[in-house]
């Protein structure tokens, strides 16, 4: 043990080269990081501070002085109040029914055995891959080739008809993997305890993939609620959150739509932050 | 229910699939073939359109007018893809390999200014590469640039915006396939006596530095001869200190996989960007969607922009295929829902 110790005490200290590969090695991996997510939130710090401008006149794009009248009076310009409303409805509805269609899409897949499976799998996969353009494009030609109400002219039950065909795709990700993650034997116990299929799924399979289906959900809401291009091709006079932002770029974005795109990005992150608490509470349990 | 349940056993797997898969079938599938069917159209909203084989002119005259702005979008798309995975690759080796506890935290981190809406966030850029902005107008006033050197109205400012926006489809394929490399292949390379690749790293470094410098040099318009000089001399640096053999032999082809899904999934909607041009760019850095955007919403020309809406779609279809044949779709979905 001794011998150890002294033949490594007696090595010749290393090099002033390798000292200093050492040390770029220990700390540059954090200079990347820390210059990373710098670059990575720059534009939302941007967009914090220019809720608190005190612009001269509409366009909000240089630095006039602190203000924090928008904050108190956040839909103070007309439309933005209605085009929020609108892009909640919009979200809720298709949230809600994207979550089912997909939920019951997903337990079909991991669950059962069935024919024509390949064009399935293909036809969940290829809107995830399709850009956004093309499904918008090719949903309006639909509409206009239907040409008839209430598909046409465009309106809100457009929008929702196109926000429900991305998002169903991306909940069947989701809800899939936690479902193929779950521990079969559970569902087996409960039907050996005389537990039929119906009271099976309620009581054992439900419950497992709640948070599953949660955060399908949650992801199917933060797609619905940003998203612009599908939107912009399916919405005609309807006014989206989004589209209002568009609408008033070229003329300058008012305050007002920085405070709520502010007050977006913390109730999505207080989200986060909630179910990472009450996901450990629950491991902890 | 139950007993339903038993009887129509083969029908449950169809019945729970039906509502959703139709959907799609509706409002995905159908949608694709109408618009090669619009593409053969002839005639306006108001009288009405007729289809008619004999429009394929449609498709000619269309590549003949558009070309540049399709070029411009292969030539965008692919440097905002080299440009996200310069960034996302160290970005996700350091999290996967250094991240630690804190690996969930980084992560969310970089997801998290996907919580503001897109459009504020290009709008954003606006602000900070402003001529007079936070990041050039210092610049200027120490006399490190000229008063009227400008980013923005420029293909820089469009490829920036392309890159910024799209990262975090290039970071987490790739973090999820170093995050699954075993590392005890790692440590075996280095008892193996795998050491630093000198000279092979700086001469690497020095070629695709320089190489992939020049392809920018190329799509911003810039300098040549500076601009490959730069990569070349960045390369060779990274390429003599960081390369190591165990990198090239075991940690690079193993984190393969995750560059090409994220580079197709940047390269996707990237393609089809026209927010970035539209915000960012000016007339001359139109991209193949502002022309499919304008075509479709506001001159009506349906025919035209369906046409190439149709191109787009059978490009990406393609690269897509290829790509699945190869790889299979396990690395595209995998990410997508992270």
């Amino acid at each position: 043990m001794s011998a150890t110790a002294v033949t490594l005490t007696a090595q010749p200290r290393p090099s002033v080269g390798a000292r200093l590969m050492r040390f770029v090695n220990q700390y540059l991996a954090f200079v990347y990081l820390f210059a990373a997510f710098a670059y990575l939130m720059l534009p939302v710090a941007v967009i914090a501070l220019f809720s608190f401008n005190d612009p001269i006149g509409k366009s909000n794009l240089a630095w006039r002085g602190f203000t924090v009248k928008y904050w108190l009076d956040p839909f103070g310009v007309p439309g933005l109040g209605d085009a929020v409303v609108t892009s909640l409805q919009i979200a809720f509805a298709s949230t809600i029914i994207a979550t089912t269609l997909g939920t019951l899409i997903s337990l079909a897949l991991v669950r059962y055995r069935f024919r024509g499976r390949g064009p399935i799998d293909a036809i969940i996969f290829l809107p995830m891959a399709t850009p956004e353009i093309v499904m918008g494009a090719s949903l309006l030609t639909l509409f206009v080739a239907i040409a008839h109400p209430p598909f046409f002219p465009l309106n809100g039950l457009t929008i929702l008809i196109a926000h429900i065909m991305f998002n169903i795709s991306f909940v069947v990700v989701t809800v899939r993997a936690r479902l193929a993650g779950l521990d079969r034997n559970l569902e087996e116990a409960a039907m050996d305890l005389g537990a039929n299929e119906w009271v099976t799924f309620w009581r054992v399979t439900f419950p497992l993939i709640v948070p599953g289906i949660v955060a399908a959900a949650l992801l199917a809401f933060s797609l619905s609620i940003d998203d612009f291009v599908v939107t912009n091709f399916t919405a005609g006079r309807t006014v989206t959150f989004p589209m209002y932002i568009w609408g008033s770029a070229r003329i300058g974005v008012p305050v007002q739509v920085n405070v709520i795109g502010t007050m977006i990005f913390l109730i999505g992150i207080g989200f986060v932050f909630l179910s990472v608490v009450f996901g450990r509470r629950r491991q902890g349990a | 229910m139950g007993v339903l349940i038993k009887r129509y056993r083969g029908a449950v797997p169809y019945l729970l699939l039906a509502p959703g898969i139709l959907w799609l079938i509706v409002f995905y599938a159908y949608p694709a073939l109408q618009i090669l069917i619009a593409s053969f159209w002839s005639g306006t909203l108001e009288t009405g359109f007729t289809f008619s084989l004999s429009n394929w002119t449609t498709y000619t005259d269309a590549l003949d007018r558009y070309q540049g702005q399709l070029l411009r979008s292969i030539l965008y798309a692919g440097s905002a893809s080299i440009l996200t995975f310069l960034i996302a690759y160290p970005l996700a080796y350091t999290i996967a390999f250094r991240g630690g506890r804190y690996k969930n935290l980084l992560l969310f981190m970089i997801v998290a200014p996907f919580f503001t809406s897109f459009l504020l966030r290009t709008i954003s850029w606006k602000i900070i590469l402003g001529d007079t902005g936070i990041l050039l107008g210092p610049l200027k006033d120490f006399g490190l640039l000229g008063e009227d050197f400008r980013v923005l109205a420029t293909p820089v400012a469009v490829i920036s915006g392309i890159t910024y926006n799209f990262l975090p489809f290039m970071t987490l394929p790739i973090y999820v396939s170093i995050e699954k490399i075993d590392r005890r292949l790692v440590e075996a390379a280095q008892d193996l006596y795998a050491g630093p690749w000198r000279p092979g790293g700086t001469i690497a470094g020095l070629l695709i530095g320089g190489g992939l410098a020049g392809v920018l040099a190329y799509a911003f318009g810039w300098d040549h001869i500076g601009m490959i000089a730069a990569g070349a001399i960045a390369g060779t640096v990274i390429g003599t200190l960081f390369v190591s053999q165990s990198f090239l032999r075991v940690t690079l082809p193993l984190s393969l996989p995750g560059v090409f899904a994220g580079s197709l999934l940047v390269m996707i909607p990237a393609m089809g960007d026209y927010v970035n041009a539209s915000l960012l760019g000016n007339p001359s850095t139109n991209m193949i969607g502002n022309v499919i955007q304008s075509r479709f919403l506001t001159n009506n020309d349906y025919p035209t922009a369906s046409a190439l809406s149709f191109m787009l779609m059978a490009m990406i279809l393609v690269a897509v295929a290829i790509y699945g044949r190869i790889l299979g779709t396990e690395n595209l979905t995998s990410t997508r829902g992270l």
